[in-house]
């Protein structure tokens, strides 16, 4: 479980610039959460603080309990590759290596096998449906398997969470709708997701909305309505059981 | 303990298979840095084979293979009252114990007749008033003593087999010891009185590379010395040894002379010349100095082309540190890049090093020494050059914070 309290990031410059303030957020496990908002809200600030690429000037990050600001950098560092998947807009494959060794990469020096960790890269690939492009390099990919092959790599490892930055952002439609089904599937299998854009139909495929706008964070009420999910301690918690889902099920 | 040393394993397979993955991305790139490295080491190889080579040719050091004399004495130990006493005697037939060895070129004994010196005058005059001149010392020797010593006559000629064989009573006299006493030319047949007996003097001996005594000294043969002035045992055995022989002939020589306690002789290098070595230890200070500044020209090449890797590669770094590698990890693979450019560097720098020097000195007629330690040290500096070259390229990789990196 994941929880922001009272979260704020303060960027100093030419004046402090408060790119976030006042954020409380709870994901729960198994939770599929889009953040939205228009560019420069502060989408990115939470992506970064949520993946323990940023520490919060101001309040309080959660990780399963563990208050993260009292993690040293190596620890944080752990917890990046064990704990927390990336999906990035750009996919950020390296080039000059195969698909199989882009997986890999999440395994490194996690204390793995070898051979287990070869085991786990295939499975992964199998799953997003790439097992035949195992050896090819990435260039030779079309953008939709780019990105299958990094969410690959993200759920290699069976993280506790996916965060995933804009994933469909340099996609076209078909690819995006691909990519946004293989994360249905993830999600139903247990798999929590946290999802930025600000694509409202990638928006819709998530089970419950926030939206971010000049550093805050409003809810969008059907979505916590219809799916009865707390965004707070303090609000009224209804178990994050299975919900059928009114949209984008996978078809 | 086996958990923790199998991570440890692990650990750094990952890294050096991450780092080798990371060195073959960029051919050009490895190209350059290789060739950086490569140049430094090759240079360093050059100088000092090419120094090695020449101190070998000026004949110096019996260490190094190229000595081309040596010198064979029995060994001394310090006896009951302190003394340093010889442990044997050479024998009087070492000459013809040793020639047949392979790599002994020529060989003499010489010995300085003990005291009380014999007294040498040119003429059998005793005068009264004056005190008796310092005589020369008298040495005897064997008729291939200028193959020995490498001895140049200024003049005559050298006793010979005959000679010895006769016993006769000839003298070579050492260019100092023929001004010592006015012996100039040698047309008027001079002779020098040793003792009470009249010796023709029959050459001039002007220089030897070893035993520069001789110089000094009225050079009789052996076999006269040992009729006439009571020589006993022989001092000294001087080799000439074939170029690259001086180490079998160290080992081999010993054992001919006594099978039964090889032991106690003992084979060295003569004295080298004073002036000759420190010349050549100050042009090996220059040379040195020119391969150290190439090689610190070669070393900020590699760190130049790690630094270039490093910016190119900011995205790829802030990935893996997103993806949980701890920046410790992250500086250690660019510094096992480099080192691995450094050290292939270094095997072709320092084969190319060989080759120059190979090549130099069979131009020169030389006979190359180069110690097979300097091209493994040759190898392992380009090590030590990759990873300090690399060191500052990968504390800025180590610096790089995944959220810039990843903003593209």
């Amino acid at each position: 479980m994941i929880e922001l309290e009272s979260v704020g990031r303060r960027f100093e410059g030419a004046g402090s610039v408060a790119a976030l303030q006042g954020v409380d957020l709870v994901i729960r496990d198994g939770d599929y959460l889009a953040v939205t908002g228009p560019s420069g809200a502060g989408k990115s600030t939470m992506l970064n603080i949520l993946g323990l690429l940023d520490r919060p000037s101001e309040g309080r990050y959660l990780f399963d309990g563990i208050d993260t600001d009292r993690l040293g950098e190596r620890e944080r560092t752990g917890l990046r590759g064990t704990a927390i998947g990336f999906v990035f807009q750009s996919f950020h494959l390296l080039a000059e290596r195969t698909v199989l060794d882009n997986v890999l990469l999440a395994f490194l020096y996690g204390g793995l096998p070898r051979r287990e960790r070869l085991d786990r890269a295939h499975d992964a690939l199998a799953r997003v449906g790439l097992s035949k492009r195992a050896s090819f390099l990435p260039p030779t990919l079309s953008g939709g398997e780019r990105q299958r092959v990094a969410i690959a790599r993200a759920v290699g490892t069976a993280p506790r969470v996916l965060l995933a930055d804009e994933p469909t952002g340099n996609l076209d439609e078909g690819n995006s709708r691909a990519v946004l089904d293989l994360f249905d599937e993830f999600n139903a299998a247990g798999q929590t997701i946290v999802t930025i854009t600000h694509d409202p139909a990638v928006a819709a495929r998530a089970r419950r909305r926030v939206r971010v706008r000049e550093g805050r964070l409003t809810v969008v009420a059907d979505a916590q309505a219809s799916k009865g999910l707390a965004l707070h301690p303090g609000l009224p918690v209804i178990p994050a059981a299975p919900v059928v889902a009114d949209e984008g099920t996978p078809a | 303990m086996t958990a923790g040393r199998i991570r440890m394993g692990l650990l750094l397979g990952d890294l050096i298979g991450q780092a080798l993955d990371g060195v073959g991305g960029k051919p050009v790139r490895l190209l350059i840095g290789l060739l950086g490295a490569a140049v430094g080491i090759g240079a360093l190889v050059v100088t000092v084979g090419l120094g090695q080579t020449a101190t070998g040719q000026l004949s110096s050091r019996f260490d190094s293979a190229a000595a081309l004399h040596a010198e064979v004495a029995p060994t001394t130990a310090s006896g009951s009252d302190g003394k340093e006493r010889a442990q044997a005697t050479l024998p009087v037939d070492s000459v013809s114990r040793v020639t047949s060895l392979a790599g002994v070129q020529a060989a003499a004994l010489v010995t300085t007749l003990p005291d009380p010196a014999p007294s040498v005058r040119t003429a059998d005059i005793h005068d009264p008033s004056q005190p008796p001149p310092a005589s020369p010392p008298v040495m005897a020797a064997d008729a291939d003593l200028l193959g020995a010593t490498g001895g140049v006559l200024g003049a005559g000629r050298f006793f010979d087999a005959g000679h010895e064989a006769r016993h006769d009573r000839v003298a070579v006299l050492g260019a100092k010891a023929a001004a010592e006493l006015g012996v100039g030319s040698l047309q008027s047949r001079p002779s020098v009185f040793i003792g009470d007996h009249a010796y023709t003097v029959i050459g001039i001996l002007d220089s030897v590379t070893v035993q520069r005594p001789l110089l000094e000294a009225v050079i009789v043969p052996s076999t006269t010395a040992r009729r006439d002035l009571g020589l006993r045992m022989p001092d000294t055995l001087v080799l000439q040894v074939a170029p690259g022989a001086s180490a079998i002939v160290a080992r081999q020589v010993p054992i001919a002379l006594d099978s039964g306690d090889p032991g106690s002789f003992t084979v060295a290098a003569p004295p080298s010349g004073g002036l000759e070595g420190a010349v050549r230890h100050d042009l090996d200070l220059v040379f040195f100095a020119v391969a150290l500044i190439i090689l610190a020209a070669g070393a900020l090449g590699v760190a130049n082309v790690t630094m270039l890797s490093v910016t190119e590669r900011r995205a790829e770094i802030g990935l893996r540190r997103a993806l949980g590698t701890p920046r410790s990890l992250v500086a250690a693979q660019f510094v096992i890049e480099s080192l691995i450019v450094g050290i292939i560097g270094g095997v072709i720098g320092a084969a190319a090093g060989v080759l120059v020097v190979v090549a130099v000195s069979s131009a020169q007629a030389w006979t190359p020494v180069l110690d097979v330690g300097v091209v493994v040290a040759a190898v392992g500096a380009g090590g030590v050059l990759g990873m300090l070259a690399g060191g500052f390229p990968a504390l800025r990789a180590a610096r790089v914070e995944p959220i810039e990196a990843l903003r593209s």
